[in-house]
C-alpha cells in the first residue's frame, strides 16, 4: 500500500492564545508547537496499515521550515519518507488554498497511491476543510471523523462519528480518510527512530515547483480581525452543605437561568 | 440570494438547519435579497410550511434515486447544479457532522471560500463578515470571503430560531442530475450509540463529569440526572475520557467537541484551559467542585464548593420536585 499522510505543526492545546498588535494574527512567540493531535492518529493508522499490508508511508507537511520538526517526528514514529512543501505565507485559514497545493503535489509527485490520511481538523484553525477539499479536487471518495478503519482489496470500511451514532461507510480505493480520536493509540518514537529521523534527508518543494501560480495560491479568506472573547465573570459561590446547595442550584436554574 | 441547505433525517428538517435558515432570513432581509432553501433526497412535504414560515421564498427539493441516502459526492453534484442555476451570493448550512462533511467538498467544487462553524454573521459595508471560534474558542476570528458565493457552516444552538410568519413561498421539486456511478463512498448502516440519544453539540442541557467522578460508575449518576431534563446529554472532560470511563463522543474541549447549550452542569471538572475552550460558549454554567480554587468556579454563574457525590442525590430530588410543580 502506498499511503500519504498530511500533517501540520500547531500550538499545543494547553497554550494560552494572544493576538498580535495588528489584531489580525495569533502571536506565535512563546507558544509551544506540536504535531496536531488528530494528525498523530493519522500517522499511527498509516503505520499500522503498512505493518499489516506492506508498502510505504510518506508524511507531507505544508508550511515554513519550522514544520520540519513534525516531519521528523513522523519519521521517528516509523514513516518511510517525509516531504516539506515550503510555504512562507502566514496562516491563511483558507482550507481550499491548502487543498489546492496538496492536490497539486499529489498529481505532480505522488504517482499512484491507495490512501490519503489526514487528521479530522488541525487544532487551532479548527476548519476541518482540507481532507474533503482534497478529495473533491481529486475526485476521490472521502470518509471523515473516522474511529475505525479496515482496508481490504481495493476497498475499505470505516466507522465515522455523527451525532449520537456512527455511520458504517464502505468506499473504494484510493480514498481520503480523516482520523478522529479513538481510532488508535499513537506510539512513542523510539530512540533509534529519532536518531534515524535526524539523518534522513527531507526533500523540500515549493508551490511554484508544483506548477502553481501566485494566483493559484492566493487566499480567499481576508482576516478582518482576531480577538479574545470577553472573559466570563465568576458568579455566585455557594459553600453551604449539600442539601442546601442542591436547593440553591435548583432555585438558580428556575429563577435566574430559567432553564427548568 | 442567500441559499440555505436544510439537512433532513428520516425526512424531517433538523432544528439546527432551521436555525441557519432563520439567520439567513435576518441577513437576507438586511441585504434586500431573497432567501431560498434547499432539501436534498427524501423529504416529507408536510415540513414545507414550517420552512416557508421562516421566510424562505422558494424551497427547492432536489430528488434522484442516487440521493436516497446521504453521500458527499451525490449531494455535491446536486447542490452544485442548483448553485450554478440560482447564482446565490451565499450558501449556508448547519455545522453538523453532515454539514462539516459536505460544505468543504462543495466549496472545492465551486472554488469558493468557506467559513467553518460560524457563531456570528454580520453585513458590514455591503459584504458578509463571518465570525468563528479558533483554538476551540480561545479566540474569535472574523473573516470576509473573496468571490461569490461565500460558503459557511453555522454552529448548532447558537443562532436564534426566527418567528414563524404567514408566507406565500413556493416548493419547487426538481429532478437532480446525479451520476450514481461517481459515488464511491456509501453509508451502509447507521449504528446507534447505546448511550447517546442526543449529541452533546445538539443538547440544550449538558451534564458533564470529570476526574472528580473517580470512575465509570459515577457517570450513571449523571445519566440519571440528564434523564430528568429534556433535550439533555452527558458530557465529559478529557481526563474522564482518557481514563476510559466514557466514550470519546462525549468529550468536550479542544480535542473533543465545542458546545453552547443553554445550561452546562459541570461535576468534578477542574476546568483546564483546553476544557474551558469547549464550553465557555454555554449560556449558563453551573459547577460543583470540591476545590474552591478550581478554575471552573471562576467562570461558573453558580459555583458550588462541595462533594459531587453528596450534592447529586438531593439535587435530583429537588429537580424532580421542581418539575412536578
Amino acid at each position: 500500500m502506498n499511503i500519504f499522510v498530511f500533517i501540520k505543526r500547531v500550538p499545543d492545546t494547553e497554550s494560552r492564545i494572544r493576538i498580535r498588535d495588528d489584531g489580525r494574527a495569533v502571536a506565535e512567540d512563546g507558544l509551544n508547537f506540536i504535531l496536531s493531535p488528530y494528525d498523530e492518529y493519522a500517522v499511527e493508522e498509516a503505520l499500522r496499515l503498512k505493518e499489516a499490508k506492506g508498502g510505504t508511508v510518506t508524511a507531507v507537511a505544508l508550511g515554513p521550515e519550522t514544520a520540519l520538526v513534525v516531519l521528523r517526528k513522523s519519521l521517528a514514529m516509523g514513516a518511510d519518507e517525509a516531504v516539506l512543501i515550503k510555504d512562507e505565507a502566514a496562516e491563511s485559514y483558507d482550507g481550499l488554498r491548502t487543498a489546492t497545493i496538496l492536490a497539486a503535489y499529489l498529481k505532480a509527485k505522488a504517482g499512484s497511491f491507495d490512501l490519503l490520511l489526514f487528521g479530522k481538523q488541525a487544532v487551532g484553525s479548527d476548519n476541518a476543510q482540507v481532507p474533503s477539499m482534497v478529495a473533491g479536487l481529486l475526485g476521490l471518495p472521502q470518509v471523515n471523523v473516522v474511529t475505525k478503519l479496515e482496508i481490504g482489496d481495493g476497498a475499505g470500511t470505516a466507522l465515522r462519528e455523527i451525532e449520537g451514532s456512527r455511520e458504517k461507510v464502505v468506499f473504494s480505493l484510493p480514498a481520503v480518510v480523516s482520523a478522529q480520536k479513538g481510532l488508535n493509540e499513537p506510539r512513542y518514537e523510539t530512540l533509534r527512530g529519532i536518531m534515524a529521523a535526524k539523518k534522513k534527508a527531507i526533500p523540500v518543494l515549493t508551490p511554484a515547483e508544483l506548477g502553481l501560480s501566485a494566483e493559484d495560491t492566493a487566499s480567499r479568506v481576508e482576516v478582518v480581525r482576531i480577538e479574545i472573547p470577553p472573559a466570563r465573570k465568576a458568579g455566585t459561590l455557594v459553600t453551604e452543605p449539600a442539601a442546601e446547595a442542591a436547593r440553591r442550584i435548583v432555585a438558580f436554574l428556575r429563577n435566574d437561568a430559567k432553564v427548568i | 440570494m442567500i441559499l440555505v441547505f436544510l439537512e433532513t433525517r428520516e425526512g424531517k428538517v433538523k432544528k439546527s438547519s432551521l436555525e441557519a435558515l432563520s439567520e439567513g432570513a435576518r441577513r437576507a432581509g438586511e441585504m434586500g435579497a431573497p432567501l431560498t432553501a434547499v432539501v436534498v433526497g427524501p423529504f416529507d412535504p408536510a415540513q414545507a410550511s414550517g420552512v416557508r414560515a421562516l421566510g424562505a421564498a422558494t424551497l427547492y427539493h432536489l430528488d434522484s434515486p442516487a440521493l436516497e441516502r446521504y453521500s458527499s459526492e451525490g449531494f455535491v453534484q446536486a447542490l452544485a447544479g442548483l448553485v450554478a442555476e440560482a447564482q446565490p451570493r451565499a450558501v449556508w448550512m448547519s455545522a453538523t457532522a453532515m454539514g462539516r462533511d459536505l460544505a468543504p467538498r462543495l466549496a472545492a467544487r465551486l472554488k469558493a471560500g468557506l467559513a467553518s462553524d460560524c457563531t456570528k454573521i454580520a453585513l458590514a459595508g455591503g459584504r458578509l463578515e463571518y465570525t468563528r471560534p479558533i483554538f476551540a474558542g480561545k479566540a474569535l476570528m472574523t473573516v470576509a470571503l473573496k468571490g461569490e458565493p461565500s460558503l459557511a457552516t453555522l454552529r448548532p444552538n447558537v443562532f436564534a430560531l426566527g418567528d414563524a410568519k404567514a408566507s406565500s413561498g413556493e416548493v419547487v421539486k426538481k429532478a437532480a442530475d446525479v451520476d450514481a456511478g461517481a459515488i464511491k463512498a456509501w453509508v451502509e448502516e447507521i449504528q446507534k450509540e447505546q448511550d447517546a440519544a442526543l449529541d452533546v453539540t445538539e443538547a440544550e442541557i449538558v451534564v458533564s463529569g470529570g476526574r472528580g467522578l473517580k470512575g465509570a460508575e459515577a457517570f450513571d449518576l449523571l445519566r440519571e440526572l440528564a434523564a430528568l431534563l429534556l433535550r439533555s446529554a452527558v458530557g465529559a472532560s478529557r481526563s474522564a475520557v482518557d481514563a476510559g470511563w466514557i466514550g470519546h463522543a462525549h468529550q468536550i474541549g479542544q480535542t473533543g467537541k465545542t458546545v453552547s447549550p443553554n445550561l452546562y452542569l459541570a461535576f468534578g471538572i477542574s476546568g483546564a484551559i483546553q476544557h474551558l475552550a469547549g464550553m465557555l460558549g454555554s449560556k449558563v454554567i453551573v459547577a460543583v467542585n470540591k476545590d474552591p480554587e478550581a478554575p471552573i468556579l471562576k467562570v461558573a454563574d453558580l459555583g458550588v464548593v462541595g462533594d459531587l457525590f453528596e450534592v447529586l442525590p438531593p439535587l435530583k430530588d429537588e429537580i424532580k420536585k421542581a418539575l412536578a410543580e
